[in-house]
């Protein structure tokens, strides 16, 4: 007995164990199969379901991608193709649709002869974008403009531009990189006159048109700041706004003529009715997006301001344009509008659908951002308040950056809506990807049946463009997060 | 100290507010006040929760708005005036019991943003003058961290650093250490007593006896929107005269 006990209780261990493996059932795959795949019945029941989804699924689909034809003038032929390679009855893609037809996928009617103009558009509002984007970042800007500068030799270069575009605009982009090396805050002026800039590329005409356009701009600044010292800041901003309507709707013609009969200088002229597929699609959504966020924001402020008439404006705004669908308000700027506007006055058909689909974000943005200044502590506005800053600088420099930081999932959200809204200007009879060019493309004998191509064709692009700004909105809430690191 | 300190109050006057009442809608939470600051007082206000003591150093910047009598801070009468607010504010610094540092901006640049843009100080002289109130509140070397990864005495050090950078002639404390651990409130005070002794007329909400008799020259006990007693802060604590004075001190004195 005290023996076995002596034994029990006394223990020196001589050798050390060595670590060993866990068991085969506890590690690497088999243990994450065990734990996530096949952890109940239930579990094993609906792994088998997903599996037997996912195999009907491909083995439905794969032959359809498997056989597709590239080379091809007709649907008819595609299908000869198909069944000469596979066999009777096989099914198979046909992209040679999009082969033959990818131009008018993205630039709808618009003249072959000119399409280096919106392929230089499209370079330069990478351009534009990189000091909006990346902010003081000289490397990321850098970066982008490499890129730019690469896309444009190739494409303007495959788009046969003429020796001197071509020049220029390498040099312009060239330039904006040495800039981006000697002062990255600067390269913002570009970014403003990139509008001008593009509308002059896309549409053509004099070059007095834009820069004229942009000039009421100079104009309503310039009431503003003269305006300010004796009438106030916020009436001056009004005045500066009617001031600008004023020389947009009166001055803005005769001054571009006479300019234009002095200094003729232009490019081929496009009418609107030429844009198609994604030029349009981008040129109403960069735009929108552009100008939406910042009425949104005035919006946002405006309901929350103590000065009634603001308020009820900015309100009864809000609530109108989010209550009435969109599609109603395409209608409105395709037939209504003109009889509002002076008579004469002939508006573009894309810019008034740019203006009723900007109002339309704008109103959504509105709310989100409010959401946002709602999520600010009462202390963030009394600290600003009580540090001596005025309404404008607390908005700017206190409330605004933090509550645009806590909106900017719902912002990209509104604007990812927007993007993909802009096919509905297929309503109004616009060339929008989707349902405008794909039509058209379904209209041509050669064509006639083919369903599929199109719509994951022209899905596909809007995905990666959608895509692209979520990863983006991703990445600029990781760089703005501050607290708690 | 008492006599130093004494000798820095000056006959002129700081604050003066008379016959001010407010109403929050129908609520008379402040009423009837009367009193004159001195340059260099340091003044403690205390009193039961809902007596309207923040309310009252609010009003003194205009955080909240009075309905009737006067506020007159260095001169400058608190109206409807914008610009006559926005003056008073640059002169006046206020410490909350929150904080409210800007989490988006780093210390250095929570206590440049007002000198630059409301005293239009150059950059680089905001950023001296920043780095030498940080030293002196003693964290110069989180100059470059953002508030949240700070404790929370340091944020309310910064806090009051922050103030000081816009070089305010009267500082107002809302009750700097209430949402502090044990073990901060010290170093708050500290910062606080400093200022003091530097002779900053200093207005203070807060339940920190000890405090209130090593600095005030003078406590004032609110209670229902009104000052019930004032007095220098010896007499106040060891020979209260109403008994609603006595009630409170032997509340607060007693654990």
């Amino acid at each position: 007995m005290s023996e076995t006990h002596a034994q029990t209780v006394l223990f020196v261990r001589d050798t050390m164990l060595p670590p060993v493996d866990p068991p085969i059932a506890e590690r690497g795959a088999v243990k994450w199969m065990r734990e996530n795949l096949f952890s109940t019945p239930l579990n094993i029941a609906l792994t088998l379901l997903g599996v037997l989804i996912v195999w009907w699924l491909v083995s439905a689909s794969l032959p359809w991608w498997l056989n597709s034809v590239w080379n091809a003038s007709s649907l008819s032929q595609c299908r000869e193709i198909v069944a000469a390679t596979a066999g009777e009855g096989a099914s198979g893609a046909c992209w040679a649709m999009i082969r033959e037809r990818w131009h008018q996928f993205i630039f709808g009617f618009y003249p072959a002869s000119e399409w280096w103009r919106p392929v230089l558009a499209f370079g330069l509002l990478f351009a534009a974008l990189a000091p909006v984007l990346f902010a003081g970042q000289k490397r990321n800007q850098s970066l982008i403009l490499l890129a730019v500068l690469a896309y444009l030799l190739v494409t303007l270069y495959l788009a046969g531009a003429p020796g001197t575009a071509f020049l220029l605009s390498l040099l312009l982009v060239a330039g904006l990189l040495v800039g981006a090396q000697l002062a990255p805050g600067k390269l913002l002026w570009f970014t403003l006159a990139f509008p001008a800039l593009c509308f002059w590329l896309l549409w053509g005409g004099s070059v007095w048109s834009p820069i004229v356009a942009m000039a009421g701009f100079g104009v309503l600044y310039a009431v503003f700041r003269v305006g300010t010292p004796f009438i106030g800041l916020v009436p001056a901003a009004g005045a500066g706004v009617v001031a600008a309507v004023l020389w947009w709707l009166y001055l803005d013609k005769p001054v571009v003529d006479a300019l234009q009969a002095a200094l003729p200088f232009g490019i081929q002229s496009v009418r609107s009715d030429l844009f198609g597929g994604f030029l349009l699609a981008i040129v109403i959504g960069v735009t929108g997006i552009a100008f939406s966020l910042p009425i949104g924001i005035l919006l946002a402020l405006g309901r929350q301001s103590d000065m009634l008439i603001v308020k009820t404006l900015s309100v009864g705004f809000i609530e109108f344009i989010r209550g009435v669908p969109l599609i109603t308000l395409l209608f409105t700027a395709s037939l209504l509008l003109q009889y509002f506007l002076p008579p004469g006055t002939n508006f573009d058909i894309i810019l008034r659908v740019i203006i009723l689909v900007t109002f339309f974000a704008a109103a959504y943005l509105a709310e989100v951002i409010r959401g946002g200044l709602a999520a600010l502590p009462r202390g963030q506005y009394e600290a600003a308040d009580a540090l001596g800053l005025d309404y404008w600088q607390a908005q700017r420099l206190v409330i605004l950056p933090q509550a645009l930081k806590i909106s900017i999932p719902s912002i990209v959200s509104t604007f990812i809506g927007l993007f993909k809204d802009t096919t509905l200007v297929a309503f109004v009879g616009l060339m929008d990807p989707l349902k405008g060019v794909t039509q058209i493309v379904r209209a041509d004998i050669n064509w006639k049946g083919i369903y599929w191509e199109p719509y994951i064709f022209v899905g596909t692009i809007f995905f990666l463009i959608c895509f692209g700004m979520s990863r983006y909105s991703m990445y600029l809430e990781r760089k703005l997060k501050t607290d708690h690191r | 100290m008492a006599d130093a300190a004494k000798m820095q109050i000056s006959d002129e006057v700081a604050i003066q507010i008379t016959g001010m009442n407010k109403w929050y809608g129908q609520f008379h939470v402040l009423r009837d006040i009367n009193m004159t600051v001195q340059r260099g007082e340091r003044i403690v206000i205390c009193g039961p929760s809902g007596s309207g003591k923040s309310t009252l150093i609010r009003c003194i910047n205009r955080l909240e708005e009075h309905q009737q009598g006067q506020i007159i801070v260095d001169g400058t009468e608190l109206t409807n005036d914008l610009k006559n607010i926005d003056k008073v504010r640059s002169e006046v610094g206020m410490v909350f019991q929150h904080f409210n540092l800007f989490p988006h901006l780093t210390i250095l640049e929570n206590c440049t943003l007002a000198p630059i843009w409301v005293r239009k100080v150059p950059k680089k002289e905001a950023e001296e003058t920043a780095m030498h109130f940080l030293t002196k509140v003693k964290i110069p070397e989180q100059a470059h961290k953002y508030p949240g990864q700070l404790s929370g005495g340091q944020q309310q050090r910064v806090a009051i650093a922050r103030s000081l950078c816009m070089k305010p002639r009267i500082m107002l404390f809302d009750e700097p250490t209430s949402a502090l651990d044990p073990e901060m409130i010290k170093e708050v005070l500290d910062t606080m007593i400093e200022l003091a002794e530097e002779g900053m007329t200093m207005l203070c909400v807060t339940h920190e006896m000890g405090f209130a008799q090593a600095v005030a020259n003078r406590v004032i006990f609110m209670d229902q929107g009104q000052i019930v007693e004032q007095n220098e802060p010896k007499e106040f604590f060891n020979n209260p005269k109403s008994e609603r004075t006595k009630l409170f001190l032997s509340q607060i004195l007693g654990h």
